[in-house]
């Protein structure tokens, strides 16, 4: 085959089936200046930025255009310099621009492309108005005064999630991002997914700071507080707090952890390894009794998938797993044995990649006597804020283990953490083959992968059991409305969903990534599966020890939940 | 939000021009034909019949002029201020008509809901600047004292219970 | 239900014949410029009239049947005249009076003199300069025409099938599905090198046949009567007054293209082009013009009317095709283009209402004939809307390459009350203006375009010394501003930022740099905005500064405006000889900035001044002048 060839500031750069030439230009080495640029989200073309020179001196957004051979482009010039700073300094007027005080401060891409592009001064009045933030919501908060109206935000949820909270309203200089007649967000249809702050070039939708509250419980004496960590936070904190790459860094978390002024730190894979327990029993109970062809039985892990459900299909809350989430499940279990043995007051801390879980640690189905079984959820973003103010240098530390009595774990609770990993930890647990080549086998049966939509089957139960595995809540979506055509292609018996695309490695508590790097969060939870030395739930010994105590005859009380009811919560 | 609100007005033009996403805009002019405004109750119900988010649909009820989302006088009066009207002095008799009505640019409609005023853009009738139109029927070559008269004389038909049309 | 090309010919030809029978016509204007100033009462009186006379009329043209020996006076609602200066306007044939400015106490008297007795009724015949002239063709305004596009407009009833039937209608359509293939018609619009009426000007042929090319099965055909430009009404014109015409040449383009529907966006504003158009459709489907296998041919055809609802942009094609989609009209980036992912994704021709209608003359005359009129790349007539200060306001067309000075001049009939001519703003808001010096410039697209101009839709509006050329730009910028879709941040935020430099440079407090740095943003604008709408967005500000740069300098450095226009530049002065010192000015003036001795003359303190004008009216004796 003939090799295709452009030619990008004097350098010659081969075509190699990408969509526009702004990817090209990007696999060239060069970093294009972009806000509304995500390759996940449709082509906006809105902000300008990545303008570049075509042969003929005419200019042409490199997000919008295809490449063709012999074109050639040139992407820094004085023309685009001036026009891109211009451009800038339009917004900057525009822009609430207290950068020092704001929650995206050093991550914000507006503020570091002013720095760029070397912007001196606006010659303009600031016009940010006085807009009122928002947050009414328990994971977000929306600043309009930051909002650059790229976009980014409403495609996120329109297109990928499907929710469908906010969008543009108005038009011209008074356009804005708004919920229905500029209502809250906690009025909204939002799920509390985070995607909209994970896109979000500034300051104006960030993820939520608890790291007051979880400052105050630790520097209380009377107060133990423990902690579990999610999966997905160990692949993430990496390239954040010093490290070269996310390698895994679970033990250099427990360790700053431990200085942070933790009393005992748990790993939420612990949680996993009870919730494949209680979903596969419950799998297979549905297997044995509910006819085939019938609604299949959906995960309820993800609490924006849940709240999803909840807003959009209520009539499918009977078919959603009552197994709790790993964190309330290990929650429930680590409050109750906690208050076993002493009266001290406890404030547990669950640290995910998640904003939704703010949301479900706060719902009224998992509290006890009013008080939160979770106290308080920091997500990754806010982990590493803490680590960083308490000074602690991170790439220093020494690797820690979890503490006693919950300290075990499997490789099964730790691919949780990506999409297709829920299913493929029951798949471990309900197959009757368990030798290690059989193990094997399972992860190449389709269950691995960052695509949105994945199937497989397997024989269980003496019948071919059907799998779906989803991220994305328009994905979750679209697979609904095709298992509701009742067309054969779409009978299943298990549906995995998770909200965010790729799973929680991509969760918008994590620090903001391009897809490269989720993917590379993937693998590292694949790699610390690899590293455990038991990786099917049911061979975790601790399991044992919990049902045989402090779940004996409570297992329905500590580690169900029925979401299908009239009022959904307080 | 009004539990007595009847949606039968509503369905039925839905039904008539499609419960589909692209007849958001025909849909929302038929029920502000009807309504004088987009009533609020509008919004949760063509979300559910069109299959579309509450947000999108306000998105579009906001992007467009002609879209209210408050309700509007029994008279609505458009003064052009296009090109043409504008060189003809147009604003004179926009001024006049809101000081007479104590409206401005931020409140376009009377209390009781009688006269709403406000500017439109190019009607096409330049050959007659300045003009205005009521109820979208036009009005040509205006003057404020022209214009002022029109208003008495509305003003009395709507006393006596006159029509919608001017 | 006609089902066949013999059907079309014989209903065509019955109805020619009983049109052409009419003993005479009484064309009432039913444009909107004469509905507003009572048209339509004076068609009805006069109805009334001639009933009470018995005189046989026809509201509605008859089928001719053999024998039928019955020639009444046909009385008809025409398209717009064009003249609407002179509205309610009444044409007479085959006489050709023009009656103008018609009153309902004038009927009795157009009925008893001219359709009963024959004779002109001469104080309605339109005059000037002492001069009176009888006949339409005889008024300087329509004698310099040339009406092509508009021929109908005014001459036939505009809402009739039978009338545009018996004056020719569709035979082009019928030529192009029985005699023509596809190949046959795009070659014939490629080689009338017709081009775009909406303003871009780009080649019609290039568009159908790279539409007609598209493998993809569904394709539209969409017609943009989305006539946004203030100052510009000749789409309304013609969707009103010959909307068969346009409807006409959207079947050949579907024809050509292989496009079974048809979609026409109207701008909100035309509450009366609407109704006309859904008449016409369902007069269409009556007479089997549209639906399934039209004529008993294979081709079928369907059309549907969008309603826009108040926004400029949707006159861009991708926010057009979007807003038929239900959406938000904010243009998207290209490609694709329209013309293989349009409305809908699919393969879309979309063109403007005027380019339509030049489409059934090109087939029923020929692309040679067609390039006869106007210069070799811009052929063709041009319909213009003529506003401002200007005689004759009102709709004209004439040959493309007309100058400037002959429409103004000639067919405008020069400025109003006698006024200086200082420039003209063509295109509308993304057009430019053109001044004294250009009044020898051919009008067609290439010409104007190195003028720094475009043609735009055709709006003129015809300024003179008293208006203010920042101020005229000021009034753009608000208008774009306002119009902006917001998408995209140059148009958003620099069209906000211009808009509030001229604002403070027309109300005094100008700044030194503010030149330049509207200079600035103009650049970046153009340069970098998404649509052709924010390209041009900052067009007039270019195009007055580069023509009267000094008129920003007066109103920066001087604090003065040259014209006389901005409110807040004006000096308000009391003159000491007519002042009798009477203290009135000083007891009205809300800002106690007037001062003086009882009986001597009162001054004014300029620092103290807000321009109110309040004292002006105040002034018995017309002391104070601004």
């Amino acid at each position: 085959m003939n090799r295709a060839y452009m030619t990008i500031d004097n350098i010659p750069v081969e075509i190699a089936g990408e969509k526009n030439i702004l990817e090209l230009i990007r696999k060239a080495g060069i970093e294009l200046p972009t806000f509304c640029y995500h390759s996940e989200l449709s082509i906006y073309g809105a902000c300008r930025m990545c303008m570049v020179e075509t042969g003929r001196g005419a200019l042409e957004a490199a997000c919008s255009t295809p490449p063709k051979a012999g074109m050639h482009i040139k992407t820094n010039t004085e023309k685009l310099r001036k026009y891109r700073k211009m451009i800038l300094e339009l917004l900057l007027a525009n822009h609430c621009r207290d950068c020092t005080t704001c929650g995206n401060n050093g991550s914000c891409r507006l503020q570091d492309l002013a720095k760029r592009f070397n912007i001196q001064g606006v010659r303009f009045p600031n016009t940010a108005e006085g807009n009122d933030i928002d947050d009414s919501s328990l994971c977000i908060t929306r600043d309009q005064n930051k909002c650059i109206l790229c976009g980014d935000c409403v495609r996120m949820c329109n297109e990928i999630q499907d929710v469908g909270a906010i969008d543009f309203a108005h038009r011209g200089a008074n356009m804005k991002v708004s919920a229905v007649f500029g209502k809250s967000l906690a009025d909204s249809p939002c799920v509390g997914c985070g995607q909209c702050a994970a896109v979000c070039p500034t300051g104006a939708i960030v993820v939520k700071d608890d790291t007051g509250k979880v400052w105050k419980a630790l520097d209380d004496r009377a107060v133990k507080v423990t902690c579990q960590i999610a999966p997905a936070v160990r692949v993430a904190v990496g390239r954040d707090l010093g490290l070269h790459r996310n390698e895994n860094a679970i033990g250099l978390i427990i360790a700053a952890l431990r200085r942070l002024g933790f009393d005992e730190i748990y790993d939420t894979a612990t949680g996993a390894d009870l919730t494949v327990l209680e979903e596969s029993a419950e799998f297979l109970k549905r297997l044995e009794t509910a006819r085939a062809g019938g609604t299949p039985l959906f995960t309820s892990c993800c609490p924006a998938w849940v709240q999803f459900a909840e807003k959009k299909y209520p009539e499918l809350l009977p078919s959603l797993s009552t197994a709790r989430s790993p964190m309330q499940m290990f929650a429930s279990v680590i409050k109750e044995e906690t208050s076993r043995i002493s009266s001290r007051a406890h404030v547990h801390v669950a640290i995910m990649p998640c904003t939704a879980k703010k949301f479900e640690a706060a719902r009224a189905e998992f509290r006890q006597d009013g008080t939160p079984m979770v106290d308080y959820v920091l997500t990754t973003q806010e982990l590493i804020r803490m680590i960083r103010e308490s000074g602690v240098l991170f790439s220093e530390l020494t690797p820690e283990a979890v503490d006693m009595p919950f300290g075990a774990s499997t490789g099964a609770g730790v691919i949780f953490g990506v999409t297709g990993g829920v299913t493929e930890a029951v798949l471990r647990r309900i197959s009757n083959e368990k030798s290690a080549g059989a193990l094997m086998a399972l992860s190449f049966q389709g269950v691995r992968g960052m695509e949105g939509v994945k199937t497989t089957a397997i024989t269980a139960a003496g019948r071919e059991v059907r799998i779906a595995m989803v991220s994305g809540l328009k994905n979750a979506a679209d697979l609904i409305e095709n298992i509701r055509s009742g067309r054969e292609e779409y009978r299943f018996d298990f549906v995995e969903v998770m909200a965010c695309p790729g799973g929680c490695v991509s969760g918008a508590g994590q620090p903001p990534a391009g897809s490269a790097v989720k993917e590379d969060r993937g693998r590292g939870l694949y790699a610390a599966d690899k590293m455990c030395s038991i990786k099917r739930s049911e061979e975790n010994p601790l399991m044992m020890n919990l049902y045989n105590g402090v779940l004996k005859g409570r297992v329905h009380e500590l580690l169900h939940v029925n979401y299908n009811k009239e009022k959904i919560h307080a | 939000m009004s539990a007595r609100f009847e949606y039968e007005c509503v369905d039925k033009i839905v039904d008539e021009l499609g419960a589909k996403p692209s007849s958001i805009i025909a849909i929302l002019q038929g029920v502000q034909e009807e309504y004088r405004y987009l009533p609020p109750e509008i919004f949760p119900h063509l979300a559910r019949r069109l299959n579309v988010s509450e947000a999108r649909i306000y998105s579009v009820a906001t992007f467009y002029e002609n879209f209210s989302l408050d309700p509007k006088g029994e008279y609505i009066i458009k003064i052009c201020d296009g090109t043409a009207c504008h060189v003809r002095k147009s604003i004179p008799i926009l001024n006049r008509l809101r000081e007479i009505l104590g409206l401005s640019e931020d409140k376009v409609t009377t209390g009781d809901l009688g006269f709403t005023v406000e500017t439109v853009s190019c009607l096409g009738a330049c050959g007659l600047a300045p003009v205005l139109t009521v109820n979208d029927k036009v009005f040509p070559a205006m003057t404020p004292e022209k214009a002022e008269k029109l208003l008495a004389e509305l003003q009395s038909k709507r006393n006596t219970g006159g029509a919608q049309n001017a | 239900m006609l089902d066949s090309r013999s059907a079309l010919r014989t209903t065509r030809e019955a109805y020619a014949k009983s049109f052409q029978n009419e003993k005479k016509k009484i064309l009432i204007c039913a444009g909107t410029g004469c509905l507003s100033s009572g048209s339509l009462e004076i068609y009805e009186r006069l109805i009334a009239l001639m009933k009470e006379k018995n005189i046989a009329c026809a509201v509605e043209l008859k089928r001719e049947t053999a024998g039928d020996a019955l020639h009444p006076v046909g009385i008809k609602r025409s398209g717009c005249h064009g003249f609407c200066e002179m509205g309610p306007l009444i044409l007479i044939e085959p006489e050709g009076y023009l009656y103008t400015k018609v009153k309902l106490e004038d009927c009795e008297e157009i009925i008893t003199k001219t359709i009963a007795g024959g004779d002109v009724v001469e104080r309605l015949v339109y005059h000037k300069e002492g001069v009176s002239y009888t006949r339409r063709n005889e008024i300087p305004f329509y004698e310099k025409q040339t009406r092509q596009v508009l021929e109908h407009c005014g001459q036939i009833d505009a809402t009739s099938i039978k009338e545009y039937f018996a004056v020719g209608g569709y035979t082009a359509f019928e030529k192009a599905l029985f005699d023509m293939n596809a190949d046959q018609i795009i070659a014939e619009i490629s080689n009338s090198n017709l081009r775009g009426r909406g303003g871009g000007g780009f080649p019609a042929g290039r568009k159908w046949s790279q539409v007609s090319r598209q493998p993809e099965g569904q394709k539209y055909i969409v017609c943009n009567g989305d006539e946004g430009d203030p100052g510009a009404f000749m789409d309304r014109s013609v969707m009103e007054g010959d909307p068969h015409r346009m409807i006409e040449g959207m079947l050949i383009a579907g024809l050509a293209c292989g496009a079974s529907e048809g979609y026409v966006y109207v701008r909100a504003e035309y509450p009366m082009a609407v109704s006309r158009l859904k008449s016409a459709i369902a007069q269409m489907r009556e007479f089997g013009l549209l639906g399934k296998n039209i004529l008993g041919t294979n081709f079928s055809f369907d059309l549907h009317i969008n309603r826009g609802a108040g926004a400029f942009v949707c006159g861009e094609g991708s926010a057009l095709t979007a807003s038929i989609e239900g959406k938000r009209g904010m243009p998207r980036v290209k490609p694709p283009r329209t013309v293989e992912q349009g409305l809908f994704e699919k393969p879309t021709v979309l063109n403007n209402v005027e380019t339509f209608a030049n489409v059934p003359l090109i087939i029923n005359r020929g692309a040679a004939w067609y390039k006869t009129i106007g210069p070799e790349n811009s052929p063709g007539t041009k319909a213009f809307a003529l506003t401002g200060n200007i005689e004759n306001t009102g709709l004209i067309e004439v040959p493309m390459g007309t100058t400037l000075r002959e429409v103004i001049f000639d067919v405008g009939g020069g400025m109003r009350g006698g006024g200086q001519f200082k420039a003209v703003q063509i295109g509308g808001p993304s057009g430019g203006c053109l001044t004294a010096e250009h009044l020898d410039l051919p009008m067609d697209f290439d010409s104007l375009k190195k003028a720094g101009a475009m043609i735009g839709s055709g709006g003129l509006v015809v300024m003179d010394d008293t208006t203010c050329m920042v101020e005229i730009a000021r009034f753009f910028m608000n208008f774009t501003q306002n119009e902006s879709c917001g998408k995209c941040v140059p148009c958003r935020e620099g069209t906000k930022r211009m808009l509030a430099i001229l604002q403070r440079i027309v109300a005094g407090e100008g700044r030194e740099e503010d030149i330049d740095l509207l200079l600035e943003l103009a650049d970046t604008i153009s340069e970098t905005a998404l649509c052709g709408l924010g390209k041009t967005a900052a067009f007039p500000v270019i195009s007055t500064i580069r023509s009267f740069r000094s008129e920003y300098e007066a109103h920066i450095r001087d604090k003065k405006c040259p014209a006389g226009s901005c409110q807040k530049l004006k000096q308000i002065r009391i003159e000491a000889a007519k002042c009798k010192g009477c203290s009135k000015c000083s007891k009205i003036c809300p800002v106690g900035a007037i001062s003086g001795k009882i009986k001597e003359p009162f001054v004014i303190d300029q620092a103290k001044c807000i321009k109110c004008g309040a004292c002006l009216t105040a002034c018995p004796f017309k002391a104070i002048a601004a």
